[in-house]
């Protein structure tokens, strides 16, 4: 497939949205929206969990504890001055971002399962805190009362899905541009061997870093609407173990190794969910991922993007004048 | 002439185990040292403390004037220390060629304060492929090269870094009798072109070949230090290798 340069990609990208955003208009079953809204979710939260956990190879259990810190910031500024969703989105991915830098200070020098643990046990601190806070209702929940229309006119379902449609776009090139890009070079290094990656000259600790936040923000990003897409927000929905199970086996059933193979993962798995709770039950959500998962795990444990590539994919030369 | 490498009373424990005692070192610039000593005598400790991999607990490295304490392992490979490692750690994700732009991206660009062009670290990446023999592999992952070419990529890629000093851990081990004259003729040829190189090996046929100076050590200790025929004559040298 030939190279498309990053500004090119996110072009098309961007007329990809316009075009599902203009064909939505003729829906007229709000259940599209509801259950859309799920999928581009979980095509967000899986692409930023492959940042890290992908691209870089530390495997983070806390996505369910940057989720949350998204919500919950919506939620606070709701109960403050109920800002303008975008305000809320943005509010939420910088609080996520820095958490997820602090986190990754504290827990970088960590690897393999000990970092893992770490992670997790930060969405179970999180989780504590949020649990005994009242100002956001502590372990009782909170209750958002969702406007009926969005600042367009749509329905305020149809308005969220938007939204989360616009952030899939944004998550989806961020982790794009990082792939073909001097960071997403080094990011590589460290995930095949961080001590050979250090003896070239790459600063480990400076990249994981970087990865960790857009990481963390973009998790926070995709949190901050679920307030109103929920309405009634505790902390066991917030930090649901479901979020981080999906996350990570989305992009492991998809494939790891592009930006690609979350959003496939996340597509293909969030859909048979949705299509499992309406015709089955809900409660089959996760006993469908563990299957999948052993089945991709035996047949295809690179992926279905691994499925097609012969030898491994090639990487493309990072863009000249990259940071980091 | 004042020392590229200097060590000084450098010591390094693992709980009670003393790797290194108080080990002092001056290596000049262009020179060709060996470094030998029994398995466990402290070679690779010395080498990941003097690379950074290892934070020593007393003494001090300083490297071409500049005092490394507390310096993480890439600011020292882009200062010009650059090493390989006892088994090659590639980069299985990308090709040899690939594997090779990663110094030049991350050391040579921030050595120089300048970003290399594409056509720039091309070019030193073919140069240094052509070195080693590795032209014809550029495209390959690590996975398709055999035991030489490995060591190979492993040495590429720390002359990718354009160091001022090559620490060669062990580069030779494992190799055929011709292989370790191809390896023993590229660690010349970079020294010829000014680099000095830090050999540490098993192999005595090219320890002897190669080096200019042989250090010693044995059980955390230097024992040794001087010309290659004298120290393989020093009596306590010959007791650590083969016994009283």
């Amino acid at each position: 497939m030939p190279y498309i340069p990053t500004r090119y990609f996110c072009l098309i990208a961007a007329v990809i949205t316009v075009a599902i955003a203009a064909a939505s208009r003729l829906v007229t079953n709000d259940y599209f929206f509801f259950a859309g809204y799920v999928v581009l979710q979980y095509v967000v939260m899986s692409t930023a969990w492959n940042i890290l956990g992908g691209y870089t190879g530390y495997v983070n259990f806390g996505t369910a504890g940057f989720f949350a810190i998204g919500a919950y910031t919506a939620v606070v500024l709701h109960k403050l001055f109920a800002p303008w969703l975008p305000v809320s989105i943005v509010a939420g991915g910088v609080l996520a971002g820095l958490v997820g830098l602090g986190m990754g200070y504290l827990t970088l020098r960590l690897r393999g399962v000990f970092f893992a643990i770490a992670t997790l046990a930060l969405a179970i601190v999180l989780q504590t805190l949020v649990t005994n806070w009242d100002f956001v209702g502590g372990s009782r929940g909170v209750y958002i009362i969702r406007p009926a229309t969005g600042p367009f006119g749509h329905g305020y379902i149809e308005y969220l899905f938007l939204t989360m449609l616009v952030l899939s776009t944004i998550s989806i090139c961020v982790a794009r541009a990082i792939e073909h890009s001097k960071l997403g070079y080094g990011l590589a290094t460290i995930r095949d061997d961080e001590l050979a990656a250090e003896a070239s000259g790459v600063p480990t600790l400076k990249l994981k870093l970087i990865a960790t936040m857009l990481s963390g923000a973009l998790m926070g990003m995709c949190g901050a609407p679920l307030p109103y897409y929920v309405t009634y927000l505790d902390p066991s929905s917030g930090f649901n173990l479901a979020f981080a199970v999906n996350s990570i086996a989305m992009p492991l059933i998809g494939g790891t190794s592009s930006w690609l193979g979350p959003v496939i993962g996340a597509l293909l798995l969030a859909t048979i969910q949705q299509i499992a709770t309406v015709t089955i039950s809900s409660a089959l959500n996760l006993l469908i991922v563990g299957v999948i998962m052993v089945g991709f795990v035996t047949v295809a444990p690179n992926g279905i993007i691994g499925l097609f590539e012969r030898g491994g994919r090639a990487r493309r030369r990072p863009a000249q004048k990259e940071a980091a | 002439m004042s020392a590229l490498l200097q060590i000084d009373r450098l010591g390094k424990r693992f709980g009670g185990f003393v790797a290194l005692e108080s080990i002092d070192l001056a290596v000049a610039a262009g020179e060709r040292v060996g470094l030998i000593g029994p398995n466990g005598s402290g070679k690779s400790t010395l080498v990941n403390c003097i690379a950074g991999a290892l934070r020593n607990e007393s003494g001090s490295v300083t490297f071409d004037g500049k005092r490394l304490d507390g310096l993480a392992a890439h600011s020292r490979t882009r200062l010009g220390l650059a090493r390989s490692f006892q088994l090659p750690k590639p980069f299985h994700s990308m090709t040899v060629a690939e594997n090779l732009h990663v110094p030049a991206l991350y050391t040579v660009n921030a050595r120089h304060g300048q970003h290399l062009s594409h056509a720039e670290i091309d070019r030193r990446v073919e140069h240094v492929l052509t070195q080693v023999g590795l032209q014809e592999k550029a495209n390959r992952r690590p996975r398709d090269l055999t035991q030489i070419e490995m060591r190979k990529l492993e040495l590429a890629r720390a002359m990718t870094a354009d160091p001022k000093l090559l620490i060669a851990d062990e580069a030779m081990a494992g190799l055929s009798h011709s292989e370790v004259d191809d390896i023993l003729a590229l660690l010349m040829r970079l020294n010829a072109q000014g680099v000095t190189v830090i050999m540490i090996e098993h192999i005595m046929r090219a320890v002897m070949t190669f080096s200019q100076r042989l250090v010693v050590l044995v059980a955390g200790r230097k024992i040794a230090d001087g010309a290659p025929e004298d120290v393989v004559r020093n009596p306590e040298v010959v007791k650590a290798y083969i016994g009283e």
